[in-house]
C-alpha cells in the first residue's frame, strides 16, 4: 500500500537513512526522526540537499537521514568551512549541517563565530549533551557550571550558551530545543528549512550513556524539569492554504523570506523574539535560573544572506560552461597589453 | 629569454677603465614607506624600454614603514635575471644602513648618495657622488608633506644622466608606472629633471657603468609570478576562490580579484562568475575549497608555509576523501614565522607528504611568471582529472617580484574536469561506486550533488568503494593501494621535465622552480671560465618520472641545487632511488633568504669537483643585514 506522499509525490520512507548505530535511546535519534518528518512534509528535494558534520557522535547521524542526499562528513569542528564552500559552488543546494557541543564549542568555535557572522543558508544544529559521548564521557563547552559527570567530576568552568553567542555574533534565525519536545523541534525545523540565511539551533539531546545521571544538567530528567518554553511554535509554510485563528495580541506571526508564517503563541506576554537586547536578557536571566529558555529566542527574517552579498550569478558555479568560466582572447590580449 | 650577446663592445673611457655595459647591478638603499617602489620601477621599466633585459627584486622587511629596505636592478645584455650577488652601483638614501652598505661595496663601484650623510670618506676605492636631495625636492615640490614620497625620484633622474637613459624615455616609463595619475607624474617629472640638470651641471661620469639601447624586449612583459599565476586561475575557470592573507602569497589573490571583476561579470546580469571569501584562516579556506569542489565547482586557495603547517588536516581529508582542490604554496622562510618577506624552497618535504597516516601529493614547480600562468591552469586540470590537492610551488622571488617575460598565450585546450559520473556511462558501467577503480588507473569516478547521478557520502573515515563506512582491514588496504595506483597514474601526467643533456658532461644538474635562473647563468660560468660541462634536468612536478633515474645514469656525478638547508628535494629522491643512484647525488644548498645567485653556485660546484677555488668573501647585502634587526 503506498503511503502518504508530499507535494513533490515522494513517500517520508525516501528521506529516511540508514539504520542507527548510536545507543539506544540517544537524543539524537530523535533529532534525525524530526529532520525526516520536517524535509518530508515541507515537500524538499533530497537530491538538492547536501547533510554535513563535524566528528562525533551527533556527526554520524547525518547517515540515519535523507539516504538518497549526499552528505559530507568532515573533520572535527571544521564542517561550517565545508557547508559554506558547497553553498558558494551551489546556490541552489539546500545544506543542513550536524554538528555536536565538543565539535561546535570548543575545536569548532573558530569556525561557528564566522559562519553566524557570515549568514550563508545552512541549518546548522548543534546536538547537544554537554559531554564528548565517542571518548567516553569528558565535559564539553556547554556543560554548565557545577555538573556532575558520571566519575564525580564536577565542571568547575562556565558554560559556553552557543545561542546568546549566535546573537552576539549577528545570527539571523536562533533558537534552542529539546529532543523529546516532538511538535515544537518539528516546527523548528519546518521553518528553518524557509529562513534566508544562516539557522543556529541547539537541541538538548541527553546523552543516555555518560550523561543521563543524578546531578547532571543535561539528563532527561533534568531537561523536562527545567524547560522553559518562550512561546508555542507553529509553522505555516507559503504552499498550504490555511488560515489561523487567534485572539489578537496572544499570538506573534513572523512571515518568513519564502512567505511562509512562523506563529508565536505568547506563554508570556512581553517577549519578542525580533528584538535583538530582549532575546539576550531572556537567555541570561533563564541561565541564572538553571533553566533552558526554548522556541524562537531571535529571528531576523529579511536580512540579505551570504551569497547575495557576492552578487553571485543565479546558475550554480559549479556547472557554467566554459564560455561564461574563461574570458576571450581579447580579453588575454588585453591584459597582456596593459603589462607592456 | 635565451642569453643573446650584443654588438655593444667593451669600450675604453678617458679614465683608461673598461666601460661595462648593460651588465651591471644597481642597488638602491632607502626605507620601506617612503615611495621607492615607483621610482625603482620607473628605473626598471626604462632598461627595459631601453631593449634591454633587466631583473628587478625587492628585499624587504616585514614591516610597513620606517624599516631598512633595498631594490636591487639587474641590467644583463645576455639575459640573466639571476639575483647577482655583487652591488655595481649603490644609491644609498637611508642614513641606517649607508655606511654598511659602502663597506661592503666590492672595489670600483659607484655610490650616489645623499649629501648630508658625507659617505665619500668612508673608501678610497669607489666612486662618489653626493646630491643634495632635500635642497633638490623644495623647489619641485612646494607641498611639503609630498616631499618624502617625490624625493626619490630624484635619483632616477641623477641615474638617467650618469648611465645614459634618455630622459624623455624615463618619463614615458614614469607615465606607464603612474598611470593617469595627473598630479603624480606632474610632481615626479619635475624631480626627475632636477635631478637630471643636477647631474649635468654638478656630477662629472667617473664610474665605467652605462647602457646603451639593445633591442632584446620587443613585445616583453613585466610581471609578478602572483599576478601570473592569477591570470592563470582566471583562464582556467576558477569559480570559488578562499584565502587568508599572508605575505608572500596575498597578492596572488588580491590580483585574482581585481582581474576577475574586470573580465568575470556576466554580461547580461552584471552577476559575478564566481566567488571570492576572504576566510578566517588558511584551515576554513581550505575547508571552503574542499567543499566547493567537492559539489563541482573549480575551486582554489593561496598561501605560504604557515598556511600550509595549518592545512594539513585538510589535505589529509581531500587526498583520502578525494576531493580536488588546487593550493599555491608561495614559499618564504620557515621554520615557524621565520623570515615572512625572504625566498626560500623550504616547504618541498612537508607538502609532498602533507597531513597524518600514508599521504602524498601531487605539485608542480613553476620557474617564470610564464610557468606560473600556465601550470596555474594544468593544476586545475590535475586535480579535477586525479581528484586530489594539488600544490603549485611558488616561493617569494617568483611571487612578488617583477620579472620579464614573453606575452602569455591563450589556452587552446577546454578544461578537463576529469571522470565525472554522465548518465551513459553510468548505462555503460552498470553499477557505480564511488572509489571503484574500474579503469585500471587508480581514478573512480565520482557525482556532484545536484547533477541527477547516484548519491554518495563523503567521509574521511574509512570506506569502501561504494563510499559505505568501513573497517574491515581487506576495504582498507584496497583503497590504500588504488590511492596508490592513482599516484603512480600521476607520474604521467604531471609536467615533465626539461632535460639539457651535454655530449661528454661528467657532471649533471638538477634544479627547480626559481634556482633555474642561477643554474642557466652557472652553467656559462662553468663551461666558459673553467670548462666544465654540465647537463641539466630541470624538474618541472611531482610524482617523479622515470627520466630521472635516466638522468641520473647518465651522469658520474649530479648535482641537486635548491634553496633550503636539509636538501630537501634530493632526499625526496632518494626514496625512490637505488643506493647506486643515491650514491651520485650531492647538493648545492642555499638557504639565506636571499634568491640564489650563479657564482655561489658555480663556487660550490667547482669546489665539490675538486678544483682550487678563491671563494670571495661574502660581504654585499648578507653583511649589510644588520640593519634589519630591531623590527618585527
Amino acid at each position: 500500500m503506498a503511503g502518504k506522499v508530499n507535494r513533490i509525490g515522494l513517500e517520508n520512507i525516501t528521506y529516511k537513512g540508514s539504520k542507527t548505530t548510536l545507543c539506544a535511546g540517544c537524543g539524537h535519534n530523535a533529532i534525525s526522526e524530526r529532520i525526516i518528518d520536517a524535509f518530508f512534509e515541507m515537500g524538499v528535494d533530497p537530491e538538492q540537499v547536501v547533510k554535513l558534520s563535524g566528528i562525533g557522535c551527533s556527526s554520524k547521524s547525518p547517515a540515519y537521514f535523507l539516504g538518497t542526499s549526499h552528505g559530507f562528513n568532515a573533520v572535527h569542528g571544521r564542517m561550517p568551512s565545508v557547508g559554506t564552500g558547497a553553498m558558494l559552488a551551489n546556490k541552489k543546494l539546500i545544506a543542513i549541517g550536524i554538528s555536536g557541543d565538543g565539535d561546535t564549542g570548543a575545536i569548532g568555535i573558530g569556525q561557528f563565530v564566522h559562519l553566524m557572522r557570515r549568514n550563508i543558508p545552512i541549518i546548522y544544529i548543534i546536538e547537544d549533551n554537554g559531554c564528548y559521548g565517542l571518548t567516553k564521557g569528558q565535559f564539553s563547552p556547554t556543560a554548565d557550571l557545577g555538573s556532575k559527570l558520571k566519575t564525580g567530576v564536577i565542571n568547575d568552568l562556565p558554560p559556553i550558551d552557543t545561542c546568546a553567542l549566535a546573537i552576539e555574533l549577528g545570527a539571523t534565525f536562533v533558537a534552542r530545543s529539546f529532543s523529546g519536545d516532538k511538535k515544537q523541534l518539528l516546527a523548528i525545523l519546518k521553518a528553518a528549512l524557509a529562513h534566508r540565511g544562516t539557522v543556529m539551533l541547539d537541541v538538548i539531546s541527553p546523552c543516555v550513556t555518560f550523561n543521563d545521571h543524578e546531578g547532571s544538567t543535561k539528563s532527561y530528567s533534568y531537561v523536562k524539569d527545567h524547560d522553559d518554553p518562550l512561546e508555542e511554535v507553529s509553522f505555516v509554510p507559503f504552499f498550504e492554504d490555511i488560515s489561523v485563528d487567534y485572539a489578537p495580541g496572544s499570538t506573534q506571526e513572523v512571515t518568513m523570506h519564502d512567505g511562509s508564517k512562523l506563529l508565536l503563541k505568547k506563554l508570556e506576554a512581553a517577549y519578542d523574539p525580533t528584538d535583538k537586547i530582549a532575546a539576550l536578557k531572556r537567555l541570561h536571566e533563564t541561565a541564572r535560573r538553571g533553566e533552558f529558555a526554548t522556541g524562537i529566542i531571535y529571528i531576523e527574517p529579511d536580512r540579505e544572506d551570504f551569497l547575495e552579498q557576492l552578487n553571485i550569478i543565479d546558475a550554480p558555479l559549479a556547472t557554467l560552461p566554459l564560455e561564461q568560466v574563461r574570458p576571450s582572447r581579447e580579453a588575454l590580449n588585453e591584459i597582456m597589453d596593459g603589462l607592456r | 629569454m635565451s642569453p643573446t650577446d650584443l654588438a655593444v663592445q667593451q669600450q675604453q673611457n678617458s679614465a683608461g677603465k673598461q666601460r661595462v655595459v648593460n651588465d651591471f647591478s644597481i642597488q638602491v638603499a632607502t626605507v620601506n614607506g617612503s615611495g621607492s617602489q615607483t621610482a625603482n620601477l620607473v628605473l626598471l621599466r626604462s632598461l627595459l624600454l631601453m631593449g634591454i633585459p633587466a631583473s628587478g627584486k625587492n628585499m624587504f622587511p616585514s614591516n610597513i614603514a620606517g624599516l631598512p629596505t633595498w631594490y636591487t636592478i639587474r641590467a644583463s645584455k645576455r639575459g640573466y635575471i639571476a639575483r647577482k650577488k655583487e652591488v655595481d652601483f649603490l644609491v644609498a638614501m637611508n642614513p641606517e644602513t649607508a655606511k654598511e652598505d659602502v663597506l661592503t661595496l666590492d672595489a670600483g663601484a659607484a655610490v650616489v648618495y645623499d649629501e648630508p650623510l658625507k659617505l665619500s670618506s668612508l673608501r678610497d676605492d669607489l666612486v662618489f657622488y653626493p646630491v643634495p636631495f632635500d635642497k633638490l625636492v623644495a623647489p619641485v615640490c612646494p607641498d611639503a608633506k609630498l616631499r618624502r614620497l617625490v624625493r626619490n625620484m630624484i635619483y632616477d633622474g641623477i641615474l638617467a644622466k650618469l648611465l645614459g637613459i634618455d630622459l624623455a624615455l624615463m618619463e614615458k616609463a614614469l607615465n606607464k608606472q603612474l598611470g593617469k595619475k595627473a598630479k603624480a607624474v606632474a610632481l615626479n617629472s619635475g624631480a626627475l629633471k632636477a635631478g637630471w640638470d643636477y647631474a649635468e651641471a654638478n656630477l662629472t661620469k667617473q664610474d665605467p657603468y652605462a647602457l646603451q639601447p639593445m633591442n632584446e624586449t620587443a613585445g616583453k612583459i613585466l610581471i609578478e609570478g602572483n599576478a601570473a599565476a592569477a591570470i592563470g586561475c582566471m583562464m582556467a575557470g576558477v569559480t570559488v576562490v578562499a584565502w587568508y592573507p599572508i605575505t608572500p602569497s596575498s597578492s596572488l589573490c588580491e590580483s585574482l580579484i581585481g582581474y576577475m571583476k574586470k573580465y568575470r561579470m556576466d554580461k547580461t546580469t552584471g552577476k559575478a562568475t564566481f566567488a571570492i571569501v576572504q576566510a578566517e584562516d588558511e584551515i576554513a579556506s581550505l575547508g571552503m575549497v574542499i567543499g566547493a569542489s567537492w559539489a563541482g565547482a573549480r575551486s582554489m586557495t593561496a598561501t605560504a608555509g604557515p598556511g600550509i603547517s595549518l592545512m594539513s588536516e585538510f589535505t589529509g581529508l581531500a587526498y583520502y576523501a578525494e576531493t580536488p582542490a588546487v593550493i599555491f604554496d608561495v614559499q618564504r622562510v620557515g621554520p615557524s614565522t621565520g623570515l615572512p618577506t625572504r625566498t626560500a624552497q623550504g616547504d618541498l618535504l612537508s607538502t609532498a607528504f602533507l597531513s597524518h597516516g600514508d599521504t602524498k601529493h601531487l605539485m608542480l614547480f613553476p620557474a617564470s611568471v610564464e610557468e606560473s600562468y600556465e601550470m596555474a591552469m594544468e593544476a586545475f586540470d590535475l586535480a579535477e582529472q586525479f581528484q586530489t590537492p594539488v600544490f603549485v610551488m611558488m616561493d617569494l622571488d617568483l611571487g612578488m617580484n617583477n620579472w620579464m617575460s614573453n606575452g602569455f598565450k591563450y589556452p587552446e585546450k577546454p578544461i578537463n574536469r576529469g571522470k565525472l559520473l554522465t548518465a551513459s556511462k553510468l548505462k555503460e558501467l552498470g553499477q557505480w561506486g564511488r572509489y571503484k577503480d574500474v579503469d585500471g588507473d587508480g581514478i573512480p569516478y565520482r557525482t556532484i550533488p545536484g547533477d541527477g547521478m547516484p548519491s554518495y557520502f563523503t567521509r574521511g573515515s574509512g570506506h569502501n568503494a561504494k563510499a559505505q563506512y568501513s573497517e574491515r582491514p581487506d576495504d582498507y588496504v584496497d583503497n590504500l593501494d588504488r590511492l596508490a595506483r592513482k599516484f603512480e597514474t600521476a607520474r604521467k601526467f604531471v609536467p615533465k621535465p626539461e632535460v639539457d643533456t651535454v655530449s661528454g658532461a661528467k657532471s649533471g644538474i638538477i634544479a627547480y622552480g626559481t634556482t633555474h635562473w642561477a643554474i642557466t647563468e652557472s652553467r656559462d660560468q662553468l663551461r666558459e671560465e673553467t670548462d666544465v660541462k654540465t647537463s641539466y634536468y630541470r624538474l618541472r612536478g611531482y610524482p617523479f618520472n622515470e627520466s630521472l633515474a635516466a638522468f641520473i645514469d647518465a651522469h658520474e656525478r649530479v648535482y641537486v641545487v635548491e634553496q633550503n638547508r636539509d636538501a630537501q628535494l634530493r632526499q625526496l629522491m632518494k626514496l625512490e632511488l637505488s643506493p647506486e643512484r643515491c650514491a651520485k647525488l650531492r647538493s648545492i644548498l642555499h638557504y639565506s633568504g636571499l634568491p640564489i645567485d650563479a657564482r655561489s653556485v658555480t663556487e660550490d660546484l667547482l669546489a665539490q669537483e675538486g678544483f682550487e677555488v678563491a671563494k670571495k668573501e661574502v660581504r654585499v647585502v648578507e653583511a649589510g643585514l644588520s640593519g634589519m634587526t630591531g623590527g618585527e
